[in-house]
């Protein structure tokens, strides 16, 4: 589904990623692990369109089309779904207004119809529900004066309304204790099948206790340089990245 | 120095120049070169932008009250007051209305200055006085003409424990200077005075208030915000005077603009003169561009730039627009800015 063939990225002139290729199918789950400064984060912002991030070369596409001449939006309306490793705050427009404008928006680029207000909100409540999300929150302004873990679930809550194809979480763990890791986890878990991707990127491997990955990647000096089963996320978190570090170098 | 004693007496000295420390920023003396001739009133037959919310309605057509230059409250808390100031062609167009509310009344004053024809010069005076436990909500809409050059002077004397809650919400003119002075020497008074300025094109807008804090446990809270693109300029001059013995003050003042293009410029000048010593007074003043960060995440999630942008600029000032209390101005007002931005979120 996901297919990333030798790719080059710099951010302020700078190489980041440097000649990447990962092949994520349709009904897996990939980690990406690595060290700090290993162009994990750089890697979700290419792959989503952020402006500053310059592809130099190689290729990314979903499906067999090119992902990487599309702007942000047009990705997401594809199927492109990045988890913040820190979600943004947007005074003054409500969770449900924002989830609206994006769920329509990513429907005309589609050529479908718009989702009309009874069927949103429906959808919106059931969705909340299965989460354990107070409804009443995603009336106010999204993520404004919320907790680490509500910015999260949060997430989790416009990745479910929106049903993306290919969803990145991008250190979903962070700033989680070990309830709202749950909640999050089983957000996400409910979120697989076998017509979607995801990659899931983490600096720890306790994260993968909750998303039992199918294949584990090594991210170092912006290229994999390991990969793996299930069992290498576990020796990762007994020996560390060191020996990682020293092959990239 | 004012554009009111030009327009009378012809002598073009009399405008305020950028001489003139609080008129530094809207230049009138540089700016005007021939005083337009004053005018009879015109036939106004076009339906004002608060029509559909009822109540008293005076005409003030280029420059001519259209009946009596004074309303007073006759008891009563629903009462409304639509105050149209209406140009209908170039013309010099001084004016002066008074409202009085009386002890324990309440008006609503929709106020509008509409300028229908290119390159009208309007001096408005208004001069309002609310007795003890009066209250006056007060919503001004500047839908101005891009060639008038407009001053509103709003001169405000609040007895004790007298409201004012003000919204002003303006598109600016060539030059334009919406004005509003508070003294309130009784105790226990409640302000609240924000507004709204949305510019574009070479537009100009001022908000300038003087707020005289002279007796005790005063209240103010002020909220101004501005989207300024292309080559307009807004300014917002606020100053809150704390007299000596006006203990227990509350007084609080937040200017927040957002510059969308590389041409455009706001002039903010935010003050606090405080006296007495038993007083809480702060004020904020930030002036910057959208966040791009959120503009990405918002992209991210399906939403293209320019609705983005769109969004983010209304929901910035929605916070001025949701603290309208009044539901049918509020409504109103949301749409005017809508339209302004571009969105109808």
């Amino acid at each position: 589904m996901l297919a990333i063939n030798n790719l080059c990225a710099s951010v302020a002139n700078k190489p980041i990623i440097k000649g990447l290729t990962l092949d994520v199918p349709a009904g897996e789950v990939h980690a990406i692990m690595g060290p700090n400064g290993a162009g994990k984060s750089t890697l979700s912002y290419v792959l989503t369109g952020r402006s500053g991030y310059e592809v130099t070369s190689g290729a990314a596409s979903l499906d067999g089309e090119d992902l990487l001449g599309l702007e942000a939006n047009e990705r997401a309306a594809r199927g492109v779904f990045l988890s913040f490793q820190y979600p943004l705050e947007i005074p003054g427009v409500p969770a449900l207004t924002f989830i609206r404008t994006a769920m329509n928006a990513q429907r005309k680029a589609r050529g479908e119809a718009e989702i009309g207000a009874p069927a949103f909100l429906k959808l919106a409540r059931e969705t909340a529900t299965s989460l354990k999300i107070d409804f009443e929150m995603l009336k106010r302004s999204l993520n404004v004066g919320f907790s680490g873990g509500e910015k999260k679930r949060m997430e989790i809550f416009q990745m479910a309304m929106l049903s993306p194809r290919l969803l990145i979480l991008d250190e979903t763990d962070s700033g989680l204790d070990i309830d709202a890791l749950k909640i999050v986890s089983a957000g996400v878990n409910a979120m697989r099948s076998p017509d979607r991707a995801m990659l899931v990127i983490t600096h720890y491997q306790r994260l993968l206790d909750y998303i039992k990955p199918d294949r584990v990647h090594v991210l170092s000096a912006g290229r994999i340089v390991a990969s793996g089963g299930p069992e290498l996320a576990l020796e990762l978190e007994r020996d560390g990245y060191d020996k990682y570090v020293q092959v990239a170098a | 120095m004012t554009l009111a004693s030009a327009l009378r007496t012809g002598d073009l000295t009399r405008l305020p120049s950028r001489r003139d420390e609080d008129w530094r920023w809207t230049d009138l003396r540089g700016l005007i070169r021939v005083l337009p001739p004053a005018a009879e009133a015109g036939a106004v037959h076009e339906a004002g932008p608060f029509s559909e919310l009822g109540g008293d309605e005076i005409i003030i057509a280029n420059g001519h009250v259209q009946g009596a230059a004074d309303f007073v409250t006759v008891g009563g808390q629903d009462a409304i007051l639509q105050l149209r100031h209406v140009a209908t062609q170039a013309s010099s167009n001084p004016s002066r209305f008074g409202i009085t509310v009386r002890s324990g009344d309440s008006l609503l004053v929709l106020e509008s200055y509409e300028a229908q024809a290119d390159g009208a010069v309007t001096s408005a005076d208004i001069d309002i006085i609310v007795e003890a436990g009066g209250s006056l909500r007060r919503i001004v809409l500047a839908a101005d003409h891009a060639s008038s050059i407009t001053v509103s002077t709003a001169t405000v004397s609040l007895a004790a424990n007298a409201v004012l809650e003000q919204t002003v919400l303006t598109t600016g003119a060539r030059r334009q200077r919406i004005e509003t002075r508070v003294a309130h020497p009784g105790a226990g008074a409640t302000v609240r005075l924000d507004g709204a300025y949305l510019l574009c094109d070479q537009c100009h807008a001022d908000l300038t208030t003087v707020v005289t804090h002279g007796g005790v446990d005063g209240t103010t809270s002020q909220m101004t915000k501005g989207v300024v693109r292309d080559q307009a300029r807004g300014v917002f001059q606020g100053r809150i005077v704390v007299e000596r013995g006006a203990d227990r003050t509350d007084a609080r003042m937040g200017h927040h603009a957002l510059i969308v293009s590389d041409r455009a410029e706001v002039d903010a000048k935010p003050e606090l003169l405080i006296f007495a010593d038993d007083v809480s007074c702060a004020h904020g003043n930030t002036i910057g561009a959208l966040d791009e960060e959120a503009i990405f995440y918002a992209r991210q999630r399906g939403i293209p730039a320019d609705v983005a942008r769109a969004m983010l600029t209304t929901a910035f000032v929605g916070e001025v627009i949701d603290r309208i209390e009044h539901d049918g101005a509020r409504d109103i007002a949301r749409a005017w800015a809508a339209q302004q931005l571009g969105t109808d979120l």
